[in-house]
Order: C-alpha cells, then sequence, then structure tokens
C-alpha cells in the first residue's frame, strides 16, 4: 500500500512537471519531426473494438479496474 | 449473471474510453467476433460498431454487441447447475471537435435476464504545447439494476461513478508517453445473488451461506505507458498500472507488446502480460464457522493469485483502386492465452480433508477475428 503511494506521489510530480514545462519550455519537436509517431505501429489500440473487448476479458477476470488508457474514441464496445 | 458485476463496470470503461485529441476517430465499419474458453466457461458472439464524421467536426458511433454465455465454471459447478444465458449491449455515441478540443458524449445499455446497467459518459481532450501535450478528462455515471432468476421478490441497484484524467506527452522523435489515474466509486449492492462462502462446520466437513459484500466500494487505478518507435520500423509498447481499493486489495500488472508491419500489407503483433493481487480483506476460502464476520467472500476475484498472457495476431490491408467510396479493408486475426494461479482459492470438488484442497489453477484462450471497412 505504501508502495503504491509513493508511486502515485511520484507520478503526480510528474505530471506537474509536464504541466509546468509547457510554461518555460518552447516545444522541441515539429510536426514534420513526428512522421514516425504518427506510423500506424504507433498506435496501441488501432483497432478499438477488439482491445476494448480484451479490455473487458482482463476486468472479468480480475479485480483491477481504471486508468485503462486510451482505446481511441469511445466506442462504448467492450 | 456469473458476470455481471464485471460486464456493467466493463460498459463504464468501454464506453469511455479518453480520446485523443485534435483528430476525430476514423470513419470505419467493424464487424467482430470475440471468443473466450477456459475454466468451463464459453462465451462468444458477434459486435458490429460504425463510425461515421461530418465535415470533420462531429462524428457519430453506434455499437451493437453480443456474449452468448455458457457457464459451468469451478463456483457454478460447486453451489449451482450450469446455465446459458445471452447479454446484450448497445451503445450511441457523438464526438465534437472545436479548435484543439474533443467533447464526446456517450450512452450504453447493457441487457441480461437477471441484470440491467446504463450508463453516460462524458470526456473532454485537448492538445496544447505545441500539439506535444494532450489532457483527458473524463465522467461516467452508470445505473445498475440486480434481479435474481427464479425469485420475482428479489430486485437491488447499484450506482457508479467514475472520475479520470490521462497526460499525453511526446517526449522524442521516438518516444511517447502517457499517465492516467482512475477513480471509480460504486454504491449499493455489489453481491453476486447466487454466490456463496463456505465456513466449518461441527462435524469436521463444511456448508455454504451467501456472501454478503460492503455496500460501497472506491478504488484507484494509475498507468505508465510508453510507446518506441523502432529503428527496423517497428513499434514498442510498455505499460505498468497499479491498483487499490477500499476492499483491500493491491494488484499491479504490466505488459509489452511488439507491433511489426511485414511488407505494406501484413502486421505481427505479440504481447506478454502479467498481472498480480492480493486477496479483499473479507476473503477466505474457508470461514472458521458461520456468519464469522460481518462481510463475507468466495468469490475467486476477490482471493490472492497472479496471471499472465500470452498473444499472437495477425493483419492484412488492402484496397483496390476502383473502390469508390471504400478506402481500404483489413481483416485481423488475434488469439490469447491466458494463465491464472489462485493462492487461496481451493479446489473443492477434490474431496478431502477441508481447507487441504489443491489450489485451483485454470488456462483460457481467448479468439478475436476482425473484419474492418474504411470509408
Amino acid at each position: 500500500m505504501k508502495t503504491v503511494g509513493t508511486i502515485r506521489i511520484a507520478g503526480l510530480i510528474l505530471l506537474l512537471a509536464f504541466t509546468a514545462s509547457g510554461c518555460a519550455v518552447k516545444p522541441w519537436l515539429k510536426p514534420y519531426d513526428r512522421a514516425r509517431l504518427a506510423d500506424p505501429v504507433m498506435n496501441v489500440s488501432a483497432h478499438p473494438i477488439a482491445e476494448s473487448y480484451m479490455g473487458h476479458v482482463h476486468q472479468a477476470r480480475e479485480s483491477m479496474r481504471g486508468a485503462e488508457g486510451s482505446a481511441g474514441g469511445g466506442c462504448g464496445c467492450n | 449473471m456469473q458476470l455481471m458485476r464485471t460486464l456493467s463496470m466493463a460498459l463504464l470503461l468501454g464506453a469511455s474510453t479518453l480520446l485523443q485529441a485534435s483528430v476525430l476517430p476514423e470513419d470505419r465499419l467493424d464487424v467482430f467476433y470475440h471468443q473466450y474458453e477456459g475454466g468451463g466457461m464459453k462465451i462468444n458472439g458477434p459486435s458490429v460498431l460504425v463510425r461515421k464524421s461530418f465535415a470533420d467536426k462531429v462524428a457519430v458511433h453506434a455499437n451493437y454487441y453480443v456474449d452468448e454465455v455458457s457457464a459451468a465454471s469451478i463456483d457454478v459447478l460447486v453451489s449451482a447447475s450450469p446455465y446459458s444465458e445471452e447479454r446484450t449491449e448497445k451503445s450511441v455515441g457523438v464526438d465534437y471537435l472545436h479548435g484543439k478540443a474533443i467533447y464526446s458524449l456517450s450512452y450504453a445499455n447493457s441487457e441480461e435476464n437477471d441484470f440491467e446497467a446504463n450508463s453516460v459518459h462524458f470526456d473532454m481532450s485537448q492538445d496544447f504545447f505545441g500539439d506535444l501535450t494532450t489532457l483527458s478528462l473524463g465522467y461516467s455515471k452508470g445505473w445498475d439494476e440486480v434481479f435474481r432468476t427464479g425469485d420475482n421478490s428479489f430486485a437491488e441497484e447499484a450506482d457508479r461513478q467514475h472520475f479520470r484524467i490521462n497526460l499525453s506527452q511526446i517526449l522524442t522523435r521516438n518516444l511517447m508517453a502517457s499517465l492516467g489515474h482512475e477513480l471509480i466509486t460504486d454504491e449499493g449492492y455489489l453481491n453476486n445473488p447466487y454466490r456463496s462462502v463456505r465456513y466449518l462446520t461441527s462435524g469436521g466437513s463444511y456448508s455454504f451461506e451467501p456472501e454478503r459484500y460492503p455496500e460501497t466500494r472506491t478504488s484507484e487505478a494509475t498507468s505508465l505507458r510508453l510507446s518506441y518507435y523502432l529503428p527496423w520500423r517497428a513499434g514498442l509498447h510498455g505499460e505498468y498500472r497499479i491498483y487499490d481499493d477500499s476492499w483491500g486489495i493491491d494488484a499491479s500488472s504490466w505488459q509489452v507488446k511488439l507491433i511489426q508491419p511485414l511488407g505494406s500489407n501484413w502486421t505481427l503483433e505479440g504481447r506478454y502480460r502479467a498481472y498480480q493481487q492480493g486477496d479483499a480483506d473479507f476473503y477466505a476460502d474457508l470461514f472458521p464457522f458461520q456468519n464469522a464476520q460481518n462481510f463475507l467472500a468466495r468469490d475467486k476475484e476477490l482471493s490472492e493469485f497472479s496471471s499472465t498472457v500470452v498473444g499472437l495476431g495477425i493483419g492484412f490491408e488492402f484496397s483496390k483502386p476502383n473502390w469508390e467510396t471504400i478506402d481500404r479493408a483489413g481483416l485481423n486475426l488475434w488469439v490469447d492465452r491466458f494463465s491464472f494461479d489462485y493462492d487461496n482459492y481451493r479446489d473443492i470438488r477434490v474431496d478431502t480433508t477441508p481447507g487441504t484442497e489443491p489450489l485451483y489453477s485454470f488456462d483460457a484462450t481467448v479468439t478475436r477475428l476482425l473484419f474492418t471497412l474504411w470509408y
């Protein structure tokens, strides 16, 4: 439990650091620098209907729930 | 009903996935078949999803999903009879793009013969910092109605709320990170009305009594995801997630997934996932006597256990020059193999001294087949 709390606090600090960096640092990549990131191989949930179903399977067999992350557009499919 | 609690939660989670801002999802038609088989359960069925955008500003979507359940799991075998049932789920939603923000609203309904869940979801997502950063916020509200087959006087309710936040950050030309957090609260009837716990009797044997859960549950989950573009054009995706709740359950999982294109049409996927959780405060495989404590559970999903998944997928996309309204088509097949090992849930089908039965374990295979048209 303590470990979980520590990790959460670290995460929050990371989140705040990201946000604060938005004020002090300029964006370091131009749109044309992002070709690789736009490649379909970088989309971990390119098929939301299939990804959501697998999330549903995990949840049906586990107690853990929440923070599943993006499955791309709220399809309502599980 | 075996699935009711998780299905309703999945309804909330599935219908409320966080958006990627600035671009509406693609127009597509998905025809999907799914099958889960293992541990005495077989669940399969179709699902259809349609998405259509208008004027690059608004996108609507609708989904129809069916689970055909044939249940003879260990819980069912030791305290009930094998059964079959069907669950259907319908959802509709709309996304609205305004500048660098997307607002999404959706509604979902799930029905079984002894369970109904309704939920609404609102999400908003905003790009900023030169579009390197995306902040998403979401809220869901769900209402469950629980019934019990063969008992017309039984009717209970449960309400659920979800609050979620996600921050995605482009770090380098090859690396993206995402940090998410979600708080979920449940209030109402959270039991399974059919499930029992077992307790020792004076004769050295055991008997059963209905399980009793608290009427509230609050959980928090935090996830960190990284996606890295490998030099030979492949995507490597890692995820770590931690969880704890007011029932005393701690859990964590990690996953690695590789997406590897082969030529211009084929894609291979592989993933490995490991999960572990501790048990709930009020869980026991064998209680020392009847009504041993206020709350009682012997649900194996509330026990201490670990699981692993190994998954493989293959996809093929194609198009024809003479297709006018269709952009391209795709076919995908995934097979995932699950292994579950329970640390304090015993296989009481084995007749021996209570509390010394072998620990339970089982494997399951999940098959997914997807046909997609993009237009």
